[in-house]
């Protein structure tokens, strides 16, 4: 019971006037942010980044999952409204959604989807409470080795469970691994791919790589290939429910969580994977299979309710352990780093206020965010009209002003550019973003760590194994790096 | 002259061939980097600062050798067929050939800003920032346009300096008003 009386004293902390407004703030701004095509949450919060400059950390925490949870129940307007979804987690509500809201059933297909990421996001947040301070007491003897461990497989589960191509994502993990270089190496002081510039000595700051491969690197990619003619979102009146549909969706808004909360924890890419799989799991047990495809309302309630839970499964990973298993975890992490603060087992010892405090505040948004999206739905559908050279151009703004404000300098406005075309380049050739910025936000700890366990073990490299922890996570490694072998195998027996 | 008369197919299919695999330039900017990790790690002079068994060149040097077996991987991937996916979206159309001089209009818009910030400060230089890449992007209302710049402009400044305590430079506008 002692998370309990933590989340209790966590609530006197989220309900605070000035936390409040910054949890409604993060709603309101993930939900225009969802909504808008374009802007994705990683995006979002690494946009504001500079905001954080002049604020303590608590409200900057609250605020940025607000962010998350927000953009979540937008985005599945998008999806359901305009069959193109923006965020990978609204892709499978397009597919029922936007057919019930051609047959004139947007209303419903909206409904069920905000009412799933509430039932997802209420499921989920609890059992981050139940779950966090179990796992941070697991954890919390853990030492160098088991972090280095811990960071190997963020970065060998980026790059191999992800995208189509292992290579690809292998050489996106490279290059954020030497942008991570750039500077004074942290234990000797040695200048490394500086160039002898004084500039570069301080390293390339965190937010001008995250600003520049999500926001100039996007907003660079979507001009080359602008589409003349924007799709038409569907009118739509305010989302209700009928009572038959009610007694459709209830269980399938229970199922999700299940599903989505768990491999939100993993580093398996977030919430793409349980989406699709909570939809083939509603369409397996539904009475009604002959309607998915056609416009099926547990295809919209289960894997909505799906992603919002695996939001909540990725935190525990990110607060627990430091590993941050989604891009938008990865910009927050940025964040505690920008503060000083180390995410990972001690941090509920170290920061019992932080942490609560933005839990109680995840349960105090998703009853704002429940509040916002059923009756003003039709009003965020009104976003998806504004014209896109306005959009676009007001990312470049906001990406210039957070580069600026990151030291007051314009070359780190050349630098910005420099890594959005990169950005730009790695997206017309099929490099994921995702490994690159992992590897510069977990790149230079991961050395650390490796420095330290090889300093305590004199250089022996079974220092990097030494306890069961780190043995524990390279099985998971060499698993992962095995599995497509074995699936060859499996298959070769098949054919 | 009468040479590329002759063989005006060899090297069409040339130029196909290379624009088809133009993937490879990835490898070559990924060969680049990596031969350039590797010496600056291995010209590093380490002998005073080391502490412990690994040093500051051994991540380094893992990670140039890393980039040059990736760059030479992935030539084999693209020589063997495959391809790199470009990146879908809401507002993207690849049904239709990249349009280069958009992207040359707004990294020109982009590097302008980077010069103007200073002498004329952001008010300004924010709003031609806004301006240009909302004309870039193909937005041709001459009257709505700077005035949205101009106001979104000066809103920012405003919330971002006085506000949230992120300093701006105000330029010689602001020494006006």
């Amino acid at each position: 019971m002692d998370s309990l009386n933590s989340l209790i004293d966590g609530f006197g902390t989220a309900l605070t006037p000035v936390n409040l407004l910054w949890a409604a703030l993060g709603v309101l701004l993930g939900t225009a942010i969802g909504v808008l095509p374009g802007i994705g949450p990683a995006m979002a919060v690494a946009l504001l980044l500079p905001v954080t400059y002049g604020l303590e950390p608590t409200g900057a925490f609250i605020m940025f999952a607000g962010i998350y949870y927000g953009a979540m129940f937008g985005g599945s307007t998008t999806s359901i409204l305009l069959n193109t979804p923006g965020e990978s987690a609204a892709v499978v509500a397009a597919i029922e959604g936007n057919r019930m809201a051609k047959a004139g059933r947007g209303a419903q297909a909206l409904a069920a989807a905000a009412i799933g990421h509430f039932a997802g996001g209420m499921i989920g947040t609890i059992l981050l409470v139940v779950l966090a301070p179990t796992v941070a007491s697991l954890a919390v003897d853990i030492g160098a080795p088991d972090y280095f461990a811990i960071m190997v497989l963020a970065f060998i589960a980026v790059t191999s469970v992800l995208g189509s191509s292992r290579i690809r994502g292998l050489a996106s993990l490279l290059i954020g691994l030497t942008i991570g270089l750039v500077g004074l190496d942290q234990m000797t002081g040695q200048q490394r791919l500086t160039f002898g510039s004084l500039q570069l000595a301080d390293g390339i700051d965190v937010v001008i790589v995250a600003v520049g491969l999500f926001a100039i690197g996007e907003a660079l990619w979507v001009a080359a290939h602008l589409r003349r003619s924007t799709g038409k979102p569907i009118p739509v009146g305010r989302p209700w429910l009928g009572r038959a549909d009610v007694r459709r969706t209830w269980k399938s808004w229970l199922r999700g969580p299940l599903i989505g909360f768990p491999f939100g924890a993993i580093p398996a890419g977030g919430a793409e994977i349980p989406t699709f799989l909570s939809y083939v799991t509603e369409k397996r047990l539904s009475k009604h299979r002959d309607e998915f495809g056609k416009g099926a309302i547990e295809g919209v309630a289960g894997p909505e309710s799906a992603a919002s839970a695996s939001a909540a499964g990725t935190l525990v990973s990110m607060l627990t352990l430091g590993l941050p298993t989604t891009a938008v975890a990865a910009v927050m992490l940025a964040a505690f780093q920008q503060y000083g603060i180390q995410p990972g087992p001690l941090l509920f010892e170290r920061e019992p206020d932080l942490v609560w405090g933005l839990i109680a505040s995840l349960f105090v948004g998703m009853v704002l965010l429940l509040a916002l999206n059923l009756p003003l739905a039709p009003l965020w559908a009104k976003l998806l009209r504004i014209p896109r050279p306005y959009l676009y151009a007001g990312i470049l703004f906001f990406a210039a002003i957070g580069a600026y404000a990151v030291g007051g300098e314009a070359v780190d406005l050349v630098i910005l550019l420099v890594i959005g075309l990169i950005g730009f380049g790695m997206r017309r050739y099929g490099l994921p973003v995702l490994p690159a910025i992992i590897a510069v936000i977990l790149g230079p700890s991961a050395e650390q760590q490796l420095r330290r366990a090889l300093q305590i073990s004199d250089g022996s490299v079974t220092g990097l194994v030494d306890t069961p922890f780190s043995v524990t996570v390279y099985v998971i490694v060499a698993l992962i790096l095995l599995w497509p072998l074995g699936r060859k195998v499996l298959g070769r027996d098949r054919a | 002259m009468s040479d590329e008369n002759n063989t005006p197919s060899r090297s069409a299919t040339a130029r196909s061939w290379l624009r088809e695999h133009s993937e490879l330039g990835v490898c070559v900017l990924l060969l680049a980097l990596g031969v350039l990790v590797l010496t600056d790690a291995l010209t590093m002079s380490v002998d005073i600062t080391q502490r412990g068994p690994v040093g500051p060149r051994t991540v380094p040097v893992a990670v140039g050798i890393g980039l040059l077996a990736v760059a030479v991987l992935l030539a084999v991937d693209v020589l063997r067929g495959g391809r790199g996916e470009a990146e879908g979206g809401e507002d993207v159309d690849l049904g239709e050939p990249a349009d280069r001089r958009t992207v040359a209009l707004l990294t020109g818009v982009f590097l302008a800003f980077a010069v103007l910030i200073g002498p004329l400060g952001f008010p300004i230089s924010g709003a031609l920032l806004f301006w240009g890449s909302a004309y870039a992007l193909g937005s041709r209302h001459h009257d709505r346009d700077p005035l949205i710049a101009a106001g979104l402009s000066l809103v920012t400044y405003f919330v971002f300096d006085n506000l949230l305590g992120v300093p701006l430079p105000g330029g010689p506008l602001m020494g006006v008003l």
